[in-house]
């Protein structure tokens, strides 16, 4: 089990802000997120873009915006759960949240803070009937391990880099392998475009162009994937289909907490960001009050007074004196 | 309201219509380089535009229905609509689709969600 003073839902750039402002009121952070980097949207996204209302930078790659608030929190230790789900929270016997991930990690804190951006990202589903049923029933729609598909027969969906590397990378693993993509030409690194196309010709995989999954058949487990193409409509025989189209964010689990949601965002109060529920705070664009703008900065902002707020919650008998970093510097943790 | 966008000659009007059938008829400055999803949000209809009109996600897909010819959609959005469901050869992001007096009557349709 973790413990903290603020845990953070969300590694993007305003939860990782906040570990600063944290750090200089001696609070401790740990941040949880979904995807398996921290930078939220600007790594996942965005990376190679420019920013260019960030105070102090006429303008900033976001990939490097967020090496750089690493570099700045660093001094104040974070903990960091990468690759998980906060899925579920409840209160222990000391009145403290204890969150419980979708891999089963605990952890405890006074105070949360959700910095959850546009929600949590998560694959987008092909809408094609019955794709529910064969989740985990012959659908995956991420790779864990290659090692799942060793002689067995798979189809691949897409044209981004995922498909191309993993339909790379299964070539000499899977007995079959099948790649359906909606045009004829593929977007992604050359090299992989490259590569996939060399498999083709060699006939290592099957490549089928301007064509899409349309349907799926199956008892328990899924047994076929329906493929159309502009000449035909075909049952292709596999053991697994992979979908791979990328992202997309949803509100997820957060939506169950009892908090007050409009339109996809948390209500909060703009003396300290807190939510409805007590201890409960919402930062970034995750958050919407009257006048919200949905920019890094004023989640830097937002960040920086809840903090205020929350050292008050965790330690109500103590005097909080406000210090300016020029004056005291950056007391980095033991 | 912008200035220029009460004078009559720099609006056009654009037909959007949402994924119920219903068509809202738009009035558009053109001299706000606004977009097509940035018309939809500013009218409140239903299109998140996630990433903000960077061509980075597909959440302002939709369908021209009208005769118009746009300038060809470039290998980001290209990119962008192989992530999308649904795409036919009329899809095109609205982030990509500027607001010039050449769109003038344009009509889109919204694209289902995922």
């Amino acid at each position: 089990m973790i413990k903290t003073d603020i845990l953070i839902i969300g590694a993007g750039p305003v939860g990782l802000f906040t570990v600063f402002e944290a750090g200089l009121l001696k609070l401790k952070c740990h941040l949880i997120d979904v995807l398996p980097q921290v930078g939220g949207q600007l790594s996942e996204i965005y990376p190679k873009k420019p920013i260019y209302d960030i105070p102090g930078y006429p303008s900033v790659l976001a990939g490097d915006l967020v090496d750089n608030l690493m570099e700045q929190i660093a001094p104040f230790k974070p903990g960091f759960t990468l690759g998980e789900k906060a899925s579920e929270i409840t209160k222990n016997a000391e009145g403290n949240f204890q969150l419980t991930t979708d891999k089963g990690t605990t952890i405890v804190a006074p105070v949360i803070a959700i910095a959850g951006g546009l929600g949590c990202f998560t694959p987008r589903k092909p809408p094609i009937e019955s794709i529910d049923k064969y989740e985990d029933n012959g659908i995956d729609y991420m790779v864990r391990d290659p090692e799942k598909y060793r002689d067995k027969e798979i189809l691949i969906a897409g044209g981004g880099d995922s498909a191309l590397d993993w339909t790379i990378e299964l070539a000499d693993v899977a007995k079959k392998i099948t790649l359906v993509h909606r045009r004829n030409s593929f977007r992604g690194a050359l090299d992989s475009v490259d590569k996939v196309m060399a498999l083709a010709q060699s006939g290592k995989i099957d490549l089928v162009t301007e064509a899409q999954a349309i349907g799926l058949k199956g008892d328990d487990k899924l047994t076929h994937v329906t493929v159309k193409t502009k000449e035909a409509t075909n049952d292709l025989s596999v053991d697994y289909f992979i979908p791979l189209f990328g992202l997309t964010p949803k509100l997820g689990p957060i939506a169950e907490w009892g908090l007050n949601i409009t339109k996809g965002s948390i209500e909060v109060d703009t003396t300290d960001y807190s939510t409805n529920v007590d201890g409960i705070y919402a930062i970034g664009d995750i958050n919407s009050y009257p006048g919200k703008l949905k920019l890094i900065l004023c989640g830097f902002h937002e960040g920086t007074l809840m903090v205020q707020s929350a050292f008050k919650r965790i330690y109500p008998d103590q005097k909080l004196s406000f210090k300016y970093t020029t004056v005291s510097g950056v007391n980095a943790f033991e | 309201m912008h200035l220029n966008s009460l004078m009559e000659d720099t609006n056009i009007t654009i037909t959007i219509i949402d994924r119920e059938d219903v068509s809202h008829e738009i009035e558009v400055p053109t001299d706000m380089n606004l977009n097509v999803m940035e018309t939809a949000k500013a009218s409140d209809l239903p299109v998140e535009g996630t990433c903000g009109g960077m061509a980075l996600c597909a959440s302002c897909h939709c369908y021209v229905t009208s005769s118009h010819e746009l300038p060809q959609a470039s290998d980001d959005e290209e990119d962008m609509l192989d992530q999308a469901f649904f795409v036919e050869s009329n899809s095109r992001l609205g982030c990509q689709i500027k607001i010039t007096q050449e769109v003038d009557g344009l009509v889109v349709k919204l694209a289902p969600v995922d």
